[in-house]
């Protein structure tokens, strides 16, 4: 479960929230360097690359992949209606594009039918950490092999952010990612929920998730450090 | 179909759920029920479950009976008493009409659009209910007076006895459910608990209450108990009441705390305090809304039924607790009118409104009283302008009757029907000769 690269950083908030909605780890940079330095072992599986204000930055980054300077498997490429004539003669840049702004349910299949094709098929279906194990295609989650009975707020929650273990969030991240921008209520609904959640880990694991004094939550430990 | 309902069907799928119980509440505040098997599932989703509501307390219509049950996919849970090889969860449903209007006689949505209406203002509204009720050896009044369990007291910590054990298991499967609680404690009186729920949104926190009920009970009577939320059923011991925290938010931000005002409250918690105050009168029905409830004021303990406010005052009907230093989102003020008896969805939507009205028309909070008031006389407190909440379901159906917010907020249908059902109760009631007269006239006259 290898994440995909996304450019630039941070990375539009409604394609951060659709590769979450998704399920896909992703990891967010800014330039080539940043790119390289956080190129996991194997390389990218794939990166997404909005061509946005500044497409220019985007291509250059393309074209960087494709010279090897970043190792890279598939490249999708969003870009604007408006900019579509600035794809001639780049047509080797990229492996596939989608339009930006996006449509959530066109960009998981362009996704789905890319790393498939590719035979990188990626798509984090099993997280586990410590006792938690969570099966994302039957949206069920275990604690020791023994099943937990969530709502689906909480397991969408858990799911976030077993999925970003070390990693600290604050409320409002969390209310904008799991249940998203549309939703009407404060960040005590976040309070509210990861209190449920702890009372269904039970008293053993509870601290599975952590509250960071005045920032927000975290789970587990990063596996990066 | 949703993500959620997704979500339910692929847990239903997985964990071999056996039956999928479908509640709603009546507008007495009755739990109701209606089973369906998971081949079903799908379809209901789609399409409700449609049932006959004439028998149900406050669905009768003179035009149509039936009405649509639609499961809420976000409160599927697994039912933690169910037999390991028969799995079963429930969801909480809204009532519609066949036409897919909501239907006006179902508290959860009267709360829903409460609700929205204070989101028009950007705020929501929580609530953590002090829930207490009786354990008692028996459900059935025939032998006379209820026979507690124990003989223990506020705080007491008692060894093995039955009643400390039937809350500990009652809390670990509330926890289980994801309903958590904040405290638990034996009460004042014999066999009495109490069980406090943690803060959470008002529409949450009345499926809360529903589900507590029904888990408090189920747990005493699998112990051959029985325990009950009625707000006064011992002569002579304090009765169990529900004080109600209340609280509003605006995004992240608590609107009730003002660190510089001496009681801590904004002007916007000012005004929700004033406004509570002002319509106590007009909701009491409703908040105490048996013809028991009125004893449990009586006992002149910890249900206070003076329209005032304090920060430490017993007698006064609403508590601004004093906070600790540096947890501004915990300002809230305790609404201590209301019992357990009530219907959650119905006494919150009218608190909110209340409070919503002193913002909007921007009412002045009253002074702080800082003298027991069950100590003066009506006279005394006439002249210091503190008033009673009603001493009678009778007089509270009265002044309810006159309350345009009462009407407003609960909808014509439930106004008028709620009027007619308690009425009626009152009559009954005063046809029935109690064991004090017998006592106290048979002899004498």
């Amino acid at each position: 479960m290898d994440p995909l690269l996304v450019f630039p950083s941070p990375a539009p908030p409604e394609l951060a929230q659709a590769l979450d909605l998704g399920g896909w780890m992703w990891k967010a940079a800014a330039n080539l360097d940043q790119a390289r330095s956080e190129q996991p072992p194997d390389g990218w599986v794939g990166a997404l690359i909005v061509a946005g204000t500044e497409p220019d930055d985007a291509f250059r980054l393309c074209r960087s992949i494709r010279s090897g300077d970043v190792h890279v498997g598939s490249v999708l490429l969003l870009i604007g209606g408006g900019r579509l004539a600035s794809l001639d003669f780049r047509e080797d840049l990229f492996d596939d594009f989608c339009l930006y702004p996006f449509h959530p349910v066109e960009l998981e299949a362009r996704l789905k039918h890319l790393f498939r094709r590719t035979g990188q098929a990626e798509r984090a279906e099993i997280i586990e950490y410590g006792p938690l194990g969570m099966n994302l295609e039957t949206y069920q989650a275990a604690i020791d092999g023994k099943p937990l009975d969530l709502t689906y707020m909480e397991y969408e929650l858990l799911r976030f952010l077993a999925q970003h273990p070390g990693k600290v969030f604050t409320r409002e991240t969390l209310l904008s990612r799991v249940w998203g921008y549309d939703y009407f209520g404060g960040a005590r609904t976040v309070d509210v929920h990861v209190r449920r959640l702890r009372s269904k880990l039970g008293e053993e694991h509870a601290n599975l998730i952590q509250t960071v004094r005045s920032v927000g939550y975290s789970f587990g430990t990063s596996r990066w450090v | 179909m949703s993500r959620e309902q997704e979500y339910v069907l692929r847990t239903v799928e997985e964990r071999g759920v056996r039956l999928i119980r479908l509640w709603f509440t009546d507008v007495l505040g009755q739990l109701k029920s209606v089973a369906i098997s998971p081949a079903e599932l799908e379809a209901v989703f789609d399409e409700g479950v449609q049932f006959d509501g004439t028998a149900i307390d406050g669905f009768s219509r003179v035009h149509e009976s039936d009405v649509l049950a639609r499961p809420d996919a976000t409160t599927f849970e697994l039912l933690p008493w169910a037999k390991a090889d028969e799995p079963s969860g429930r969801m909480f449903c809204n009532i519609e009409n066949l036409d897919g209007t909501a239907f006006e006689g179902d508290p959860r949505q009267i709360l829903q659009r409460n609700l929205q209406i204070a989101r028009g203002h950007g705020y929501t509204f929580f609530a953590a209910p002090e829930v207490e009720f009786f354990y008692f050896e028996s459900g059935d009044p025939a032998n006379g007076r209820p026979i507690p369990l124990d003989r223990a007291s506020y705080f007491d910590l008692t060894t093995s006895d039955v009643s400390s054990d039937l809350r500990k298991t009652t809390i670990h499967m509330l926890e289980a459910m994801g309903i958590p609680v904040e405290y638990s404690f034996h009460e004042d009186s014999p066999s009495q608990h109490e069980i406090d729920l943690r803060y959470t949104e008002a529409l949450d926190m009345a499926d809360n209450i529903m589900t507590l009920r029904l888990v408090v009970k189920k747990i005493a009577m699998d112990r051959g108990c029985y325990a009950t939320f009625m707000p006064k059923p011992l002569n002579g011991v304090q009765g169990s009441g529900m004080h109600t925290h209340l609280s509003l938010f605006e995004g992240e931000n608590n609107v009730f705390h003002d660190p510089d005002d001496e009681y801590g409250l904004s002007v916007t918690g000012r005004q929700f305090t004033a406004g509570v105050l002002h319509h106590a009168r007009e909701i009491t029905a409703v908040t105490n809304q048996l013809v028991n409830s009125y004893k449990r004021f009586a006992e002149k303990s910890e249900a206070p039924p003076f329209v005032a406010w304090a920060r430490n005052n017993r007698s006064a009907l609403v508590r601004v607790p004093v906070r600790k230093v540096g947890k501004p989102e915990s300002a809230r003020i305790e609404y201590r009118g209301l019992d357990g008896a009530t219907n959650p969805y119905l006494a919150f939507s009218l608190m909110l409104a209340a409070g919503l009205r002193g913002i909007t028309e921007g009412y002045d909070l009253p002074a702080e009283i800082n003298v027991n008031l069950f100590e003066m006389n009506d006279h005394q407190r006439g002249e210091i302008g503190i008033e009673p909440l009603p001493r009678s379901l009778d007089e509270a159906l009265d002044i309810m009757e006159e309350s345009k917010l009462a009407r407003e907020t609960l909808g014509e249908h439930v106004f008028e029907w709620f009027l007619r059902n308690k009425r009626t109760e009152w009559a009954e009631f005063q046809a029935q000769v109690t064991p004090f007269e017998l006592d106290r006239y048979l002899s004498a006259w």
